[in-house]
Protein backbone atom coordinates (compact mmCIF):
# COMPACT_ATOMS: atom_id res chain seq x y z
CA UNK A 1 0.00 0.00 0.00
CA UNK A 2 2.53 2.25 1.06
CA UNK A 3 4.89 1.06 -1.70
CA UNK A 4 2.16 2.16 -4.14
CA UNK A 5 2.19 5.77 -3.29
CA UNK A 6 6.13 5.94 -3.82
CA UNK A 7 7.02 7.76 -7.05
CA UNK A 8 9.64 6.11 -9.75
CA UNK A 9 11.21 2.84 -9.20
CA UNK A 10 14.49 4.52 -9.91
CA UNK A 11 14.79 6.11 -6.70
CA UNK A 12 14.35 3.59 -5.03
CA UNK A 13 17.39 1.65 -2.53
CA UNK A 14 20.29 2.93 -0.36
CA UNK A 15 22.60 5.33 -0.60
CA UNK A 16 25.55 6.08 1.27
CA UNK A 17 26.87 9.45 1.99
CA UNK A 18 30.47 9.49 3.94
CA UNK A 19 32.84 12.42 4.72
CA UNK A 20 33.19 15.58 6.84
CA UNK A 21 31.68 16.04 10.27
CA UNK A 22 31.41 19.23 9.62
CA UNK A 23 28.45 18.22 6.65
CA UNK A 24 27.33 15.39 8.28
CA UNK A 25 24.23 17.08 10.79
CA UNK A 26 22.86 18.64 7.90
CA UNK A 27 22.69 16.19 5.60
CA UNK A 28 21.56 13.14 8.22
CA UNK A 29 18.82 16.06 8.54
CA UNK A 30 18.28 16.05 5.30
CA UNK A 31 17.85 12.12 5.00
CA UNK A 32 15.03 11.98 7.83
CA UNK A 33 13.15 14.01 5.53
CA UNK A 34 14.06 12.69 2.09
CA UNK A 35 12.83 9.25 3.99
CA UNK A 36 9.99 10.17 4.93
CA UNK A 37 8.94 11.24 1.61
CA UNK A 38 10.29 8.76 -0.27
CA UNK A 39 9.66 5.28 1.66
CA UNK A 40 11.85 2.41 0.22
CA UNK A 41 14.74 5.01 -0.20
CA UNK A 42 17.61 4.33 2.93
CA UNK A 43 20.16 6.87 3.63
CA UNK A 44 23.55 6.00 5.34
CA UNK A 45 25.04 9.08 6.80
CA UNK A 46 28.36 8.42 8.22
CA UNK A 47 31.27 11.11 9.13
CA UNK A 48 35.08 10.38 9.05
CA UNK A 49 36.54 13.71 7.62
CA UNK A 50 36.55 15.39 4.34
CA UNK A 51 39.56 13.47 3.10
CA UNK A 52 37.11 10.37 3.71
CA UNK A 53 34.34 12.21 1.26
CA UNK A 54 36.67 12.44 -0.91
CA UNK A 55 37.98 8.84 -1.31
CA UNK A 56 35.17 7.14 -0.62
CA UNK A 57 33.47 9.04 -3.53
CA UNK A 58 36.09 8.55 -5.83
CA UNK A 59 36.39 4.82 -5.17
CA UNK A 60 33.05 4.17 -5.52
CA UNK A 61 32.13 3.05 -1.52
CA UNK A 62 29.88 5.92 -0.99
CA UNK A 63 26.91 7.61 -3.36
CA UNK A 64 27.88 10.45 -2.14
CA UNK A 65 30.98 12.45 -0.74
CA UNK A 66 30.82 15.05 1.77
CA UNK A 67 33.97 18.06 2.62
CA UNK A 68 33.76 21.02 3.97
CA UNK A 69 36.24 22.74 1.51
CA UNK A 70 36.58 23.44 -1.75
CA UNK A 71 37.89 20.62 -3.86
CA UNK A 72 41.79 20.99 -4.43
CA UNK A 73 43.24 20.90 -8.15
CA UNK A 74 43.96 17.26 -8.36
CA UNK A 75 40.89 16.42 -7.05
CA UNK A 76 38.69 17.97 -9.55
CA UNK A 77 39.64 15.29 -12.04
CA UNK A 78 37.64 12.82 -10.67
CA UNK A 79 35.49 14.28 -8.53
CA UNK A 80 32.63 16.70 -8.89
CA UNK A 81 31.47 19.11 -6.20
CA UNK A 82 27.85 20.57 -5.25
CA UNK A 83 27.76 23.19 -3.06
CA UNK A 84 25.31 23.00 -0.21
CA UNK A 85 26.32 25.69 1.85
CA UNK A 86 28.89 28.38 2.52
CA UNK A 87 30.37 28.23 6.60
CA UNK A 88 32.91 30.42 8.23
CA UNK A 89 35.51 29.74 10.92
CA UNK A 90 35.37 31.98 13.64
CA UNK A 91 38.33 32.47 15.95
CA UNK A 92 36.15 31.87 19.61
CA UNK A 93 37.50 32.98 23.11
CA UNK A 94 35.88 32.77 26.58
CA UNK A 95 33.19 35.26 27.59
CA UNK A 96 35.25 36.19 30.77
CA UNK A 97 38.62 37.49 28.11
CA UNK A 98 37.88 40.85 27.08
CA UNK A 99 39.16 41.13 23.91
CA UNK A 100 36.44 41.35 21.34
CA UNK A 101 38.49 41.31 18.66
CA UNK A 102 41.55 40.75 16.56
CA UNK A 103 43.11 41.62 13.14
CA UNK A 104 45.12 38.77 10.83
CA UNK A 105 48.49 40.35 11.76
CA UNK A 106 47.99 39.53 15.89
CA UNK A 107 46.26 36.16 14.61
CA UNK A 108 49.41 35.09 13.14
CA UNK A 109 51.71 36.65 15.95
CA UNK A 110 49.46 34.96 18.65
CA UNK A 111 49.73 31.47 16.84
CA UNK A 112 53.70 31.42 16.05
CA UNK A 113 54.17 32.70 19.69
CA UNK A 114 55.11 36.38 18.78
CA UNK A 115 52.73 37.69 21.26
CA UNK A 116 52.21 35.52 24.23
CA UNK A 117 50.26 37.87 26.86
CA UNK A 118 46.81 38.47 26.62
CA UNK A 119 48.00 42.22 27.61
CA UNK A 120 49.32 42.50 24.03
CA UNK A 121 46.39 42.44 22.26
CA UNK A 122 44.13 44.73 25.42
CA UNK A 123 43.28 42.15 27.33
CA UNK A 124 44.41 40.79 31.57
CA UNK A 125 47.53 40.19 32.04
CA UNK A 126 48.05 36.35 31.14
CA UNK A 127 49.66 33.81 29.21
CA UNK A 128 47.96 33.23 26.09
CA UNK A 129 47.21 29.31 25.39
CA UNK A 130 47.10 28.23 21.67
CA UNK A 131 44.69 25.50 20.95
CA UNK A 132 45.42 24.52 17.38
CA UNK A 133 43.53 21.55 15.32
CA UNK A 134 44.76 18.33 14.78
CA UNK A 135 46.53 17.29 11.05
CA UNK A 136 43.73 16.98 8.20
CA UNK A 137 41.17 18.82 9.36
CA UNK A 138 39.70 21.18 7.12
CA UNK A 139 39.24 23.92 9.60
CA UNK A 140 42.83 24.14 10.26
CA UNK A 141 43.68 24.07 6.25
CA UNK A 142 40.90 26.70 6.13
CA UNK A 143 42.75 29.17 9.04
CA UNK A 144 46.25 28.55 8.58
CA UNK A 145 45.55 29.66 4.48
CA UNK A 146 43.93 32.54 5.78
CA UNK A 147 46.69 33.59 7.93
CA UNK A 148 49.25 32.35 5.39
CA UNK A 149 50.64 29.82 7.43
CA UNK A 150 52.46 26.39 7.41
CA UNK A 151 51.70 24.11 10.25
CA UNK A 152 55.07 24.02 11.18
CA UNK A 153 55.21 27.59 11.90
CA UNK A 154 52.51 27.43 14.62
CA UNK A 155 53.43 27.08 17.91
CA UNK A 156 50.46 25.34 19.74
CA UNK A 157 49.79 24.53 23.85
CA UNK A 158 46.80 22.17 23.00
CA UNK A 159 45.93 20.03 20.04
CA UNK A 160 42.50 19.19 19.66
CA UNK A 161 40.24 17.31 17.25
CA UNK A 162 36.76 18.06 16.99
CA UNK A 163 34.88 21.32 16.68
CA UNK A 164 33.42 21.06 20.35
CA UNK A 165 36.82 19.93 21.75
CA UNK A 166 37.85 23.01 20.91
CA UNK A 167 34.83 24.91 22.77
CA UNK A 168 35.42 22.76 25.62
CA UNK A 169 39.03 23.87 26.02
CA UNK A 170 37.75 27.28 25.80
CA UNK A 171 35.19 26.72 28.33
CA UNK A 172 37.65 25.05 30.93
CA UNK A 173 40.48 27.19 30.07
CA UNK A 174 39.51 30.89 29.96
CA UNK A 175 43.03 32.17 28.76
CA UNK A 176 42.35 29.56 25.66
CA UNK A 177 42.17 31.10 21.87
CA UNK A 178 40.80 28.46 19.46
CA UNK A 179 39.02 28.64 16.12
CA UNK A 180 35.56 26.35 14.85
CA UNK A 181 33.23 26.48 12.45
CA UNK A 182 31.03 29.53 12.91
CA UNK A 183 27.89 27.38 12.58
CA UNK A 184 29.27 24.79 15.73
CA UNK A 185 30.19 28.34 17.81
CA UNK A 186 27.17 30.34 17.17
CA UNK A 187 24.92 27.04 17.95
CA UNK A 188 26.85 26.60 21.48
CA UNK A 189 26.90 30.53 22.04
CA UNK A 190 22.96 30.17 21.79
CA UNK A 191 22.76 27.21 24.02
CA UNK A 192 24.96 28.91 26.76
CA UNK A 193 27.96 28.00 26.60
CA UNK A 194 30.59 30.87 27.98
CA UNK A 195 32.44 31.51 24.79
CA UNK A 196 32.76 34.75 22.77
CA UNK A 197 33.06 34.51 18.58
CA UNK A 198 35.95 37.33 18.28
CA UNK A 199 35.61 40.13 15.28
CA UNK A 200 38.36 39.92 12.86
CA UNK A 201 39.84 42.37 10.71
CA UNK A 202 36.88 44.42 12.03
CA UNK A 203 34.08 41.67 10.88
CA UNK A 204 31.57 40.21 13.06
CA UNK A 205 31.05 36.07 12.55
CA UNK A 206 27.69 36.12 11.89
CA UNK A 207 25.24 34.13 8.85
CA UNK A 208 24.79 37.18 7.31
CA UNK A 209 28.90 38.33 6.80
CA UNK A 210 29.19 34.87 5.64
CA UNK A 211 26.48 35.48 3.31
CA UNK A 212 27.46 38.66 1.81
CA UNK A 213 31.30 37.25 1.54
CA UNK A 214 32.40 39.86 3.53
CA UNK A 215 33.50 37.47 6.33
CA UNK A 216 37.11 36.83 6.20
CA UNK A 217 37.25 33.02 6.87
CA UNK A 218 34.63 31.33 4.85
CA UNK A 219 34.90 27.91 3.19
CA UNK A 220 31.92 26.02 1.16
CA UNK A 221 30.79 22.61 2.35
CA UNK A 222 30.24 20.65 -0.80
CA UNK A 223 28.90 17.21 -1.64
CA UNK A 224 31.24 15.75 -4.28
CA UNK A 225 30.45 12.57 -6.61
CA UNK A 226 32.60 10.50 -9.03
CA UNK A 227 32.21 9.61 -12.28
CA UNK A 228 28.84 7.43 -12.01
CA UNK A 229 26.36 8.38 -9.86
CA UNK A 230 22.91 6.43 -9.22
CA UNK A 231 19.84 7.58 -10.37
CA UNK A 232 18.62 6.63 -6.53
CA UNK A 233 21.69 9.36 -5.40
CA UNK A 234 21.07 11.50 -7.82
CA UNK A 235 17.39 12.45 -6.50
CA UNK A 236 19.18 12.94 -3.39
CA UNK A 237 21.70 15.11 -4.27
CA UNK A 238 18.73 17.38 -6.54
CA UNK A 239 16.94 17.24 -2.92
CA UNK A 240 19.92 18.25 -1.53
CA UNK A 241 20.56 21.07 -3.31
CA UNK A 242 17.06 22.39 -3.83
CA UNK A 243 15.91 25.35 -1.91
CA UNK A 244 13.58 23.00 0.46
CA UNK A 245 16.38 22.32 2.72
CA UNK A 246 17.09 25.76 3.67
CA UNK A 247 15.68 25.52 6.87
CA UNK A 248 17.54 22.88 7.80
CA UNK A 249 20.87 24.17 6.47
CA UNK A 250 19.81 27.35 8.97
CA UNK A 251 18.98 25.27 11.99
CA UNK A 252 22.73 24.30 11.96
CA UNK A 253 23.60 27.85 11.34
CA UNK A 254 25.38 26.99 7.82
CA UNK A 255 24.18 29.92 4.86
CA UNK A 256 22.19 29.06 2.18
CA UNK A 257 23.81 29.24 -1.21
CA UNK A 258 20.19 29.16 -3.47
CA UNK B 1 24.43 -52.36 29.10
CA UNK B 2 22.88 -49.77 30.16
CA UNK B 3 25.85 -48.16 31.89
CA UNK B 4 28.45 -48.52 28.91
CA UNK B 5 26.00 -47.08 26.41
CA UNK B 6 26.22 -44.54 28.54
CA UNK B 7 30.06 -43.76 29.23
CA UNK B 8 30.11 -43.73 25.52
CA UNK B 9 27.25 -41.34 25.28
CA UNK B 10 28.95 -39.08 27.57
CA UNK B 11 32.50 -39.51 25.95
CA UNK B 12 31.18 -38.23 22.92
CA UNK B 13 29.54 -35.90 24.26
CA UNK B 14 32.55 -34.74 25.79
CA UNK B 15 34.62 -34.98 22.30
CA UNK B 16 31.92 -32.77 21.11
CA UNK B 17 32.23 -30.26 23.73
CA UNK B 18 35.55 -30.42 23.35
CA UNK B 19 35.65 -29.87 19.88
CA UNK B 20 33.73 -26.71 20.32
CA UNK B 21 35.65 -24.68 23.04
CA UNK B 22 38.92 -25.74 21.07
CA UNK B 23 37.00 -23.80 17.61
CA UNK B 24 35.59 -20.92 19.90
CA UNK B 25 39.46 -20.78 21.64
CA UNK B 26 41.14 -20.94 18.26
CA UNK B 27 38.39 -18.09 16.64
CA UNK B 28 39.69 -15.62 19.87
CA UNK B 29 43.16 -16.40 19.52
CA UNK B 30 42.58 -15.81 15.49
CA UNK B 31 41.20 -12.68 16.42
CA UNK B 32 44.19 -11.35 17.75
CA UNK B 33 46.33 -12.58 15.09
CA UNK B 34 43.74 -10.98 12.04
CA UNK B 35 44.16 -7.37 13.67
CA UNK B 36 48.14 -8.13 13.67
CA UNK B 37 47.96 -9.01 9.99
CA UNK B 38 45.63 -6.04 9.37
CA UNK B 39 48.12 -3.77 11.30
CA UNK B 40 50.95 -5.47 9.40
CA UNK B 41 49.12 -4.74 5.75
CA UNK B 42 47.94 -0.71 6.91
CA UNK B 43 52.02 -0.35 7.66
CA UNK B 44 53.63 -1.87 5.38
CA UNK B 45 53.28 0.54 2.47
CA UNK B 46 55.74 2.35 5.18
CA UNK B 47 58.11 -0.10 6.00
CA UNK B 48 58.57 -1.02 2.27
CA UNK B 49 59.31 2.22 1.52
CA UNK B 50 61.68 2.11 4.19
CA UNK B 51 60.30 5.00 6.15
CA UNK B 52 60.41 3.32 9.63
CA UNK B 53 63.89 5.14 10.13
CA UNK B 54 62.29 8.34 10.34
CA UNK B 55 60.41 6.72 12.95
CA UNK B 56 63.63 7.53 15.28
CA UNK B 57 65.28 9.56 13.32
CA UNK B 58 63.06 12.76 12.86
CA UNK B 59 62.68 15.03 15.70
CA UNK B 60 59.47 15.89 15.24
CA UNK B 61 55.71 15.02 14.60
CA UNK B 62 54.50 17.18 11.77
CA UNK B 63 53.04 15.04 8.66
CA UNK B 64 51.08 17.77 7.37
CA UNK B 65 54.14 20.46 6.91
CA UNK B 66 53.85 21.38 3.09
CA UNK B 67 57.63 22.38 4.09
CA UNK B 68 59.05 20.12 6.22
CA UNK B 69 57.10 16.86 6.52
CA UNK B 70 58.77 14.89 9.70
CA UNK B 71 57.68 11.81 10.99
CA UNK B 72 59.25 11.38 14.61
CA UNK B 73 57.67 9.01 16.85
CA UNK B 74 59.70 9.26 20.01
CA UNK B 75 58.03 12.13 21.81
CA UNK B 76 54.99 10.05 21.43
CA UNK B 77 56.62 7.33 22.83
CA UNK B 78 57.90 9.02 25.86
CA UNK B 79 54.63 10.43 26.07
CA UNK B 80 52.72 7.23 26.06
CA UNK B 81 55.35 5.84 28.89
CA UNK B 82 55.23 9.06 31.25
CA UNK B 83 51.19 8.72 31.53
CA UNK B 84 51.84 5.50 31.92
CA UNK B 85 53.74 5.19 34.84
CA UNK B 86 52.66 8.43 36.36
CA UNK B 87 48.91 6.71 36.36
CA UNK B 88 50.82 3.55 38.04
CA UNK B 89 52.63 5.62 40.78
CA UNK B 90 49.46 7.64 41.39
CA UNK B 91 47.11 4.81 41.48
CA UNK B 92 49.44 2.27 43.33
CA UNK B 93 49.46 3.58 46.83
CA UNK B 94 45.43 4.34 47.11
CA UNK B 95 44.59 1.28 45.03
CA UNK B 96 46.75 -0.63 47.67
CA UNK B 97 45.33 1.12 50.71
CA UNK B 98 41.83 0.35 49.47
CA UNK B 99 42.54 -3.31 49.29
CA UNK B 100 44.25 -3.44 52.76
CA UNK B 101 41.54 -1.41 54.40
CA UNK B 102 38.75 -3.71 52.15
CA UNK B 103 40.66 -7.13 53.31
CA UNK B 104 41.72 -6.16 57.49
CA UNK B 105 39.68 -3.13 58.42
CA UNK B 106 36.67 -2.38 56.50
CA UNK B 107 33.28 -3.99 57.94
CA UNK B 108 31.20 -6.42 55.84
CA UNK B 109 28.72 -4.02 55.06
CA UNK B 110 31.58 -1.01 53.74
CA UNK B 111 33.49 -3.89 52.94
CA UNK B 112 30.67 -4.86 50.39
CA UNK B 113 30.01 -1.17 49.13
CA UNK B 114 33.41 -0.46 48.46
CA UNK B 115 33.98 -3.37 46.31
CA UNK B 116 30.55 -2.77 44.48
CA UNK B 117 31.81 1.06 43.66
CA UNK B 118 35.25 -0.05 42.27
CA UNK B 119 33.42 -2.39 40.15
CA UNK B 120 31.31 0.37 38.99
CA UNK B 121 34.16 1.93 38.25
CA UNK B 122 35.67 -0.15 35.56
CA UNK B 123 32.27 0.14 34.11
CA UNK B 124 32.34 4.22 32.97
CA UNK B 125 33.07 4.75 29.85
CA UNK B 126 36.15 6.44 29.12
CA UNK B 127 34.96 9.30 27.29
CA UNK B 128 32.83 9.92 30.18
CA UNK B 129 36.43 9.80 32.74
CA UNK B 130 38.05 12.19 30.05
CA UNK B 131 34.79 14.83 29.36
CA UNK B 132 34.70 14.63 33.62
CA UNK B 133 38.69 15.38 33.55
CA UNK B 134 38.22 18.57 31.18
CA UNK B 135 35.76 20.01 33.01
CA UNK B 136 36.84 19.62 36.70
CA UNK B 137 40.94 18.23 36.81
CA UNK B 138 42.40 20.96 33.81
CA UNK B 139 40.52 23.84 36.13
CA UNK B 140 41.70 22.66 39.25
CA UNK B 141 45.35 22.48 37.46
CA UNK B 142 44.92 26.14 36.32
CA UNK B 143 44.15 26.93 40.05
CA UNK B 144 47.71 25.69 41.00
CA UNK B 145 49.61 26.58 37.81
CA UNK B 146 48.25 29.48 36.41
CA UNK B 147 49.25 30.69 33.40
CA UNK B 148 49.90 26.80 31.94
CA UNK B 149 47.77 24.97 29.36
CA UNK B 150 46.20 23.06 31.95
CA UNK B 151 45.57 19.93 29.80
CA UNK B 152 49.08 18.14 30.82
CA UNK B 153 50.82 14.96 31.61
CA UNK B 154 49.63 15.50 34.89
CA UNK B 155 46.28 15.56 33.87
CA UNK B 156 46.27 12.94 32.17
CA UNK B 157 48.04 10.65 34.61
CA UNK B 158 45.36 11.74 37.07
CA UNK B 159 42.79 10.49 34.62
CA UNK B 160 44.11 7.43 34.09
CA UNK B 161 45.07 6.65 37.34
CA UNK B 162 41.74 6.74 38.36
CA UNK B 163 40.83 4.33 35.38
CA UNK B 164 43.40 1.79 36.30
CA UNK B 165 42.39 1.96 39.85
CA UNK B 166 39.49 -0.10 40.12
CA UNK B 167 42.12 -2.96 38.56
CA UNK B 168 44.37 -2.42 40.99
CA UNK B 169 42.22 -2.69 43.80
CA UNK B 170 40.22 -5.50 42.75
CA UNK B 171 43.36 -7.53 41.83
CA UNK B 172 45.26 -6.84 45.11
CA UNK B 173 42.40 -7.51 47.38
CA UNK B 174 41.77 -10.65 45.39
CA UNK B 175 45.86 -11.56 46.36
CA UNK B 176 45.78 -10.66 49.74
CA UNK B 177 42.40 -13.08 49.98
CA UNK B 178 44.11 -15.22 48.55
CA UNK B 179 47.20 -15.28 51.28
CA UNK B 180 46.95 -18.56 53.52
CA UNK B 181 45.27 -18.26 56.42
CA UNK B 182 47.89 -20.19 57.84
CA UNK B 183 50.32 -17.60 57.69
CA UNK B 184 48.38 -14.82 59.51
CA UNK B 185 47.29 -17.61 62.16
CA UNK B 186 50.98 -17.36 62.93
CA UNK B 187 51.52 -14.30 62.91
CA UNK B 188 48.60 -13.75 65.21
CA UNK B 189 50.06 -16.19 67.29
CA UNK B 190 53.36 -14.84 67.37
CA UNK B 191 52.10 -11.91 68.74
CA UNK B 192 52.58 -9.28 66.05
CA UNK B 193 50.02 -6.64 65.53
CA UNK B 194 47.81 -6.07 63.03
CA UNK B 195 50.20 -3.33 60.96
CA UNK B 196 53.09 -5.85 61.63
CA UNK B 197 51.49 -8.61 59.88
CA UNK B 198 50.06 -6.78 56.74
CA UNK B 199 53.21 -5.27 56.04
CA UNK B 200 55.62 -8.21 56.96
CA UNK B 201 53.42 -11.18 56.15
CA UNK B 202 50.27 -10.30 54.08
CA UNK B 203 51.86 -7.95 51.39
CA UNK B 204 54.83 -10.07 50.67
CA UNK B 205 53.08 -13.14 50.44
CA UNK B 206 50.09 -11.52 48.04
CA UNK B 207 52.97 -9.86 45.27
CA UNK B 208 52.35 -11.82 42.60
CA UNK B 209 49.23 -11.02 42.61
CA UNK B 210 49.41 -6.86 43.08
CA UNK B 211 52.39 -7.05 40.77
CA UNK B 212 49.80 -8.56 37.80
CA UNK B 213 47.64 -5.96 38.82
CA UNK B 214 49.86 -3.61 38.03
CA UNK B 215 51.28 -4.76 34.93
CA UNK B 216 47.37 -5.07 33.75
CA UNK B 217 47.15 -1.33 34.97
CA UNK B 218 50.06 -0.37 32.90
CA UNK B 219 48.88 -2.47 29.79
CA UNK B 220 45.49 -0.46 30.16
CA UNK B 221 46.78 2.85 30.64
CA UNK B 222 48.92 2.60 27.26
CA UNK B 223 45.95 1.64 25.21
CA UNK B 224 43.66 3.82 26.92
CA UNK B 225 42.80 6.73 24.28
CA UNK B 226 39.40 8.55 24.26
CA UNK B 227 40.22 9.57 28.25
CA UNK B 228 43.62 11.13 27.29
CA UNK B 229 42.98 12.74 23.84
CA UNK B 230 40.47 15.17 25.71
CA UNK B 231 42.89 16.23 28.90
CA UNK B 232 47.10 15.73 27.77
CA UNK B 233 46.98 18.79 25.32
CA UNK B 234 47.85 16.47 22.04
CA UNK B 235 51.49 18.16 21.79
CA UNK B 236 54.56 15.81 20.36
CA UNK B 237 57.09 17.16 22.80
CA UNK B 238 59.16 15.70 25.96
CA UNK B 239 57.84 17.38 28.60
CA UNK B 240 59.74 19.96 31.44
CA UNK B 241 57.51 19.21 33.86
CA UNK B 242 54.34 17.73 35.10
CA UNK B 243 52.16 20.90 33.84
CA UNK B 244 53.31 20.47 30.02
CA UNK B 245 51.18 18.63 27.24
CA UNK B 246 52.17 15.47 26.21
CA UNK B 247 50.72 13.27 23.10
CA UNK B 248 50.79 9.62 23.43
CA UNK B 249 50.71 7.49 20.79
CA UNK B 250 46.90 6.61 20.74
CA UNK B 251 46.02 10.29 20.54
CA UNK B 252 48.08 10.55 17.89
CA UNK B 253 46.23 7.79 15.89
CA UNK B 254 42.77 8.77 17.20
CA UNK B 255 43.33 12.29 16.10
CA UNK B 256 45.19 11.97 12.22
CA UNK B 257 43.68 8.48 11.27
CA UNK B 258 40.19 9.68 10.01
CA UNK B 259 41.62 12.21 7.88
CA UNK B 260 45.07 10.61 7.03
CA UNK B 261 46.31 10.82 3.56
CA UNK B 262 48.51 7.51 2.30
CA UNK B 263 51.55 7.87 3.27
CA UNK B 264 50.56 9.45 6.53
CA UNK B 265 48.36 6.46 7.41
CA UNK B 266 50.65 3.59 6.76
CA UNK B 267 52.98 5.62 9.06
CA UNK B 268 49.96 5.19 11.63
CA UNK B 269 49.57 1.78 11.13
CA UNK B 270 53.40 1.82 11.86
CA UNK B 271 52.80 3.47 14.96
CA UNK B 272 49.98 1.25 15.56
CA UNK B 273 52.16 -1.52 15.48
CA UNK B 274 54.74 -0.36 17.79
CA UNK B 275 51.88 0.55 20.44
CA UNK B 276 50.92 -3.67 20.04
CA UNK B 277 53.90 -4.56 20.37
CA UNK B 278 54.80 -2.71 23.77
CA UNK B 279 51.69 -4.10 24.96
CA UNK B 280 52.15 -7.61 24.08
CA UNK B 281 55.96 -7.48 25.72
CA UNK B 282 53.74 -6.40 28.93
CA UNK B 283 51.44 -9.18 28.94
CA UNK B 284 54.67 -11.51 28.00
CA UNK B 285 56.27 -10.22 31.00
CA UNK B 286 53.12 -10.97 33.02
CA UNK B 287 52.83 -14.55 32.52
CA UNK B 288 56.67 -15.09 32.75
CA UNK B 289 56.39 -13.48 35.95
CA UNK B 290 53.80 -15.72 36.90
CA UNK B 291 55.66 -18.92 35.42
CA UNK B 292 58.57 -18.14 37.46
CA UNK B 293 56.68 -17.07 40.50
CA UNK B 294 54.45 -20.40 40.25
CA UNK B 295 57.77 -22.79 39.93
CA UNK B 296 58.85 -20.85 43.04
CA UNK B 297 56.15 -22.26 44.83
CA UNK B 298 56.11 -25.45 43.43
CA UNK B 299 59.54 -25.41 45.05
CA UNK B 300 58.99 -24.56 48.02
Amino acid sequence: MLLAGCGGKESSGTIMVTGSSTVAPVVADAAKEYEASHPGVRIEVQSGGSLRGITDASTGVADLGMISRALKQDETAKLTAHTLAMDGVCVVLHQDNPVKQLDRQQLIDIYTKTITNWKEVGGNNATIVVANKAEGRSTLEVFLHYLGLDNADVKADVIVGENLHVIHSVVGNPHTIGYVSIGTASAEEKAGTPIRLVITDGKTPTMESVKDGSFPITRPLNIVTGAETSPAAQAFLDYLMSTEIHGIVEKHFFVPVR
Amino acid sequence: MASSRNTSLSRSVDRVTGGVLGLLALVSGGMVLLILWHLFAGAWPAIEAGRLGAFFTDAKWQPGSQRDPQFGIVTMLAGSALVTLLAVVLALPVGLASAIFHRFYAPPLLERWNRRIMELLIGVPSVVFGFWGLMVVVPAILRIAPGTPGQSLLAGGIVLALMILPLIALTSQAALQAVPSFLLQAAAGLGLGRARTILSIALPAARGGITTGVFLGLARALGETMAVVLVCGNIPQIPDSLFDPIRPITSTIALEMGYATASHKALLFCAGLVLMLCTALLVGWISFRKNTADSAIGGA
